[in-house]
C-alpha cells in the first residue's frame, strides 16, 4: 500500500519550521462560505433583534421582539383561557365549589398560589403555622373548619381595625384579676384536663377557678367555643404553647392573635377578589382538616 | 522558516463525483439494504396494532404529547426511560461490534447519508444518464435540454425529501388521521415545519453535499479509527499483486506488469471520489462498489478476483510472501469482538428481563415535608404522602391501600371514603393520603417508623408496593 505517495501528491504549502513540513490539504471552500454566511447572519441579527446598547437602552430591533412582552402575552393567553371557569368560580355557591371535579382543581391549584403570596408568612408555606399562627392541617379550628367558616375569616380577618365584621373577641389578662395561688391551680387544672402531668392537689381549687372565670367561654369541661373564638382546651393542640409556664404566661397576660382582613372592600390595593377568597378557601379546607 | 511569492489557496472548491453504474455482488448487497431499511422507514408507521377501545391503534407510536411510546405489545412510560437508554447502549456496543469485525460496515451500507445519496445518485442516473453522459452534461453550456434534465432531477429529489419528511412525522401521531390533515391543510404548524426542514436536508445531504458530509461534518469515520486494528476486515488494493500498474514509469522502463491495468473501473464507480489504490485513507466508506468493479474488470482479464477486496491488513506480510492466509472469520472471532458480543448481549438479556418482570401496576409514594407530622387534638399523629397509581394496562382497575404492619397506622386517602380508588385505563392517578398513627402508640412516639404502602388490584390481586417511613414526635 503506498501510504508514501499522498505527501507527493498534494506537495506542501511551502511552510516549513525547523524541518517540519506543512503539506498542503486546503479546507473546501464552503467552509469559508459558512463563515461569511455567519457573519452576515450576525449583522442581520443585530438588526432585527434587540441589540445594541444606546444611552438609554438598546435598540428595540426591527421584529420588535421582546421577552418581556412574550410573558406578557402568555399571562394574557391563560387568562384569557381561565376567563370562563373563573367567572363559574365566582357564581359558585362555596359548599358547591367541590362537587365540581374541574373548578375544585382550579380553585385549589388557584388557592395554592395566593396562600403563599399572602397567607405562607404567618401559617408557613406548609401551612403547619407556627408558635401563635394556627396550624391549618390539623383538625383544630379555634373559628371553624367549615369552608364558609374559613372563607369568614380570610374575607374579615380576625382582630382588625379594617373589617367592622373581623371576629373580635378578647380574653381579659387574668393576672390583674386572680391571685398568684389561683392562677397556679387553674393551670394545673388546665394541665389535668389536657392530659399532662399536674398536681392533684390543687386541682379542686383549679376547676373552681376554671368554672367561676373560664368556663364561659372555652365551656365546662374545656371543649373550646367557637362563637367565642374560645380555644378547645382539653386537646393536645396549643396555640402557644401547653407546658405549665406558657399557660401560667396566657393566664396572665392573654392573648390577641391578630389576621388582616383579606376581603378586597377592606385591603382596597393588596386584598383578595371574592374568587380569590373562595379559592383559597378551598386549598386551605382540603390541606386535611376541613369540616 | 521560507516563505513564497504566491503561497497556496487555503480553500479548495468540491471536486464533482459522476459514480459509475456498477454491478455486482456488492452492488446487490447494497440494493436489497437499501429497500429494507427505506422499506422499515416509510410503512412502519401505517402498521397497525390493536391495544382496545381507548389506546392509540398505530403499532409504533412515539406520543410526545401523551408522554408513551407504544412498541406493538410493548409500551413504555416516562419512568421506564431506562429502556431507551438501554437501547442507546445497545445501539452503541453494536457499532463497536461492527466495527472492530468488520471496519466502516455502518458507513458503507446502512447509513442513513450512505443510503439517501444512493437513491438520489440511482435517480440522477435514470434521468441523467451514467456517468459520461453526467460528466458532459456537467462540462455543457446551459440549454433547454439541461435545464429540463436538471429540473426533473431536482423535482425527484425534492417528492424523495418530502417523503422522508413527510414520514418522520408519522411515527408522532396517529398517521392516517396525520395524512388527511396534512393534505387538507388542517394539521399542526409543527408537522408542516417538521416536513419542510427534512425535506430541504434531505435535499441538501442526498442531492448536493454527499461525501462532503462523510469527510468534513461526520464524527464518526474519525472515531471509528480507535475502535479498527489489524484484524478488522476492511477494503485494501493489493499493490503486491497489481504493481506496477500499467501506465507507470516502470512498466514503461520495461518491469513486467502487474495485474493492476489501470482501467480507472475502482475510481469511476466510487461515490465518495477517491481512488482506493491509494490505501487506507478516511474517505473510504468501504461500501465495496470497487470490489465489484474491479472484479468485472479481472473476469474480463481471466484473472482471479479480488485485487481490490475485503482483507485484514494483518495477512498482507503472508500475503506478499505468497503464504497461505488464515480465512477471514478467523480475524472477526478475536477477544475484543467476543467481548463486544458479551457485552451487547447482556444488556439486550438485561433489558429483556427487565421487561418481562415488570408490572403494568406502578406505585409511587413521596413523604409530605412541610410539615414532617402534625399533631392532631386527640394527640394523635398525622404523616401525609404523595402518591402516584399508575395503572399501565387497557382496562380500569380498582386498586385497594393497605400497609404493612396493618397496626398501629391507619391509612386514609383525601377525597375518598374508602381505602380503593378507581384508576382509568392508561392514566396515572395521584391522590393524597393520610397516615396516622394514634395517640401513645411506639409510631406516634418514635422519631421514625418504617413501613410498606400496598396497592392491590381487586380484579387480578396483582400487588406493588412501595417502603416508606412514618415520623412521629421523636420524644
Amino acid at each position: 500500500m503506498s501510504k508514501d505517495n499522498k505527501k507527493q501528491d498534494v506537495g506542501t504549502t511551502g511552510h516549513e519550521w525547523d524541518g517540519i513540513e506543512e503539506l498542503n490539504n486546503p479546507l473546501p471552500r464552503w467552509w469559508v462560505w459558512i463563515f461569511y454566511a455567519t457573519i452576515v447572519w450576525g449583522i442581520w441579527y443585530t438588526i432585527a433583534y434587540p441589540a445594541w446598547p444606546m444611552l438609554k437602552e438598546a435598540t428595540s430591533g426591527y421584529l420588535g421582539y421582546s421577552t418581556r412582552q412574550n410573558v406578557a402575552d402568555e399571562i394574557a393567553a391563560v387568562e384569557a383561557q381561565n376567563a370562563e371557569i373563573l367567572a363559574k368560580l365566582e357564581t359558585t355557591e362555596l359548599a358547591a365549589i367541590a362537587d365540581d371535579a374541574e373548578l375544585h382543581q382550579f380553585a385549589v391549584n388557584g388557592g395554592a398560589a395566593i396562600f403563599l403570596a399572602n397567607c405562607s408568612q404567618c401559617h408557613g408555606s406548609g401551612a403547619a403555622g407556627a408558635t401563635g399562627y394556627p396550624n391549618l392541617l390539623d383538625d383544630d379550628w379555634i373559628w371553624g373548619g367549615t369552608i364558609e367558616e374559613i372563607a369568614y375569616t380570610v374575607e374579615h380577618g380576625i382582630r382588625n381595625e379594617q373589617s367592622p365584621d373581623a371576629r373580635w373577641t378578647e380574653m381579659p389578662a387574668f393576672g390583674e384579676i386572680l391571685p398568684k395561688e389561683e392562677i397556679s391551680a387553674v393551670v394545673q387544672h388546665l394541665l389535668a384536663i389536657s392530659g399532662q402531668e399536674h398536681d392533684a392537689t390543687q386541682l379542686a381549687l383549679g376547676e373552681e377557678v376554671y368554672l367561676n372565670n373560664c368556663a364561659g367561654c372555652h365551656g365546662d369541661a374545656g371543649e373550646g367555643i367557637r362563637e367565642m373564638g374560645a380555644p378547645q382546651l382539653n386537646d393536645a393542640i396549643w396555640l402557644y404553647g401547653g407546658d405549665e409556664a406558657t399557660l401560667t404566661e396566657t393566664v396572665m397576660n392573654a392573648r390577641f392573635g391578630v389576621m388582616p382582613a383579606w376581603g378586597a372592600e377592606w385591603q382596597p390595593a393588596a386584598g383578595l377578589t371574592g374568587a380569590e377568597v373562595k379559592a383559597v378557601s378551598s386549598y386551605v379546607h382540603q390541606l386535611g382538616g376541613g369540616e | 522558516m521560507s516563505s513564497s511569492e504566491n503561497p497556496p489557496s487555503l480553500y479548495a472548491a468540491r471536486e464533482p463525483v459522476f459514480p459509475r453504474r456498477v454491478n455486482g455482488w456488492f452492488r446487490n448487497l447494497k440494493w436489497v439494504i437499501m429497500a429494507v431499511t427505506l422499506g422499515i422507514y416509510y410503512l412502519t408507521p401505517w402498521i397497525r396494532w390493536d391495544r382496545g377501545p381507548e389506546m392509540p391503534d398505530q403499532a409504533i407510536l412515539v406520543d410526545m404529547a401523551g408522554r408513551r411510546f407504544f412498541f406493538f405489545w410493548i409500551e413504555i412510560w416516562p419512568h421506564e426511560f431506562y429502556f431507551v437508554a438501554g437501547l442507546l447502549i445497545m445501539a452503541g456496543l453494536g457499532l463497536f461490534l461492527f466495527t472492530s469485525a468488520l471496519g466502516r460496515v455502518w458507513c458503507g451500507y446502512a447509513c442513513p447519508q450512505t443510503v439517501w445519496t444512493d437513491l438520489y445518485i440511482l435517480v440522477e442516473r435514470w434521468i441523467e444518464g451514467d456517468r459520461n453522459a453526467r460528466v458532459r452534461l456537467w462540462n455543457a453550456p446551459w440549454s433547454f435540454r439541461k435545464a429540463r434534465l436538471r429540473l426533473t432531477k431536482w423535482i425527484v429529489w425534492l417528492l424523495i425529501g418530502l417523503a422522508t419528511g413527510g414520514a418522520w412525522v408519522f411515527y408522532f401521531t396517529d398517521a392516517p388521521t396525520l395524512a388527511v390533515d396534512l393534505v387538507q391543510g388542517t394539521a399542526h404548524p409543527i408537522a408542516y415545519t417538521t416536513i419542510a426542514v427534512l425535506t430541504a436536508t434531505t435535499f441538501f445531504f442526498g442531492g448536493v453535499a454527499r461525501e462532503q458530509v462523510c469527510i468534513y461534518a461526520c464524527p464518526w469515520p474519525r472515531i471509528q479509527a480507535a475502535m479498527m486494528d489489524e484484524d478488522t476486515i476492511t477494503i485494501g488494493y493489493r499493490e503486491w499483486r497489481g504493481e506496477p500498474r500499467k501506465h507507470s514509469d516502470a512498466v514503461k522502463a520495461g518491469e513486467p506488469m502487474g495485474d493492476c491495468v489501470d482501467c480507472m473501473a475502482c475510481v469511476n464507480v466510487c461515490p465518495m471520489g477517491i481512488d482506493i489504490r491509494d490505501g487506507q485513507q478516511m474517505a473510504c466508506i468501504t461500501c465495496g462498489l470497487c470490489i465489484d468493479a474491479c472484479d468485472d474488470i479481472m473476469a474480463k482479464l481471466g484473472k482471479p478476483r479480488g485485487l481490490v477486496d475485503y482483507l485484514a491488513l494483518k495477512d498482507e506480510a503472508a500475503e506478499r510472501a505468497g503464504q497461505p492466509t488464515p480465512a477471514l472469520s478467523k480475524h472477526i472471532f478475536r477477544p475484543r469482538t467476543i467481548l463486544y458480543t458479551a457485552l451487547w448481549s447482556a444488556v439486550g438479556f438485561a433489558l429483556i428481563f427487565a421487561l418481562f418482570i415488570r408490572s403494568d401496576l406502578d406505585l409511587t409514594v413521596a413523604p409530605e415535608r412541610n410539615p414532617t407530622f402534625i399533631v392532631q387534638s386527640d394527640g394523635g399523629i398525622r404523616n401525609v404522602y404523595d402518591i402516584r397509581l399508575r395503572n399501565m394496562s387497557p382496562d380500569r382497575r380498582l386498586v385497594t391501600f393497605t400497609l404493612t404492619p396493618d397496626s398501629p397506622l391507619r391509612i386514609t386517602l383525601e377525597g375518598y371514603s374508602g381505602r380503593t380508588v378507581e384508576v382509568a385505563p392508561d392514566e396515572m392517578l395521584h391522590v393524597r393520603a393520610y397516615v396516622t398513627a394514634a395517640s401513645g402508640t411506639p409510631p406516634s412516639v418514635a422519631e421514625r417508623t418504617d413501613f410498606r404502602i400496598w396497592a392491590e388490584d381487586q380484579a387480578s390481586k396483582e400487588r406493588t408496593w412501595e417502603d416508606t417511613f412514618f415520623n412521629g414526635r421523636g420524644q
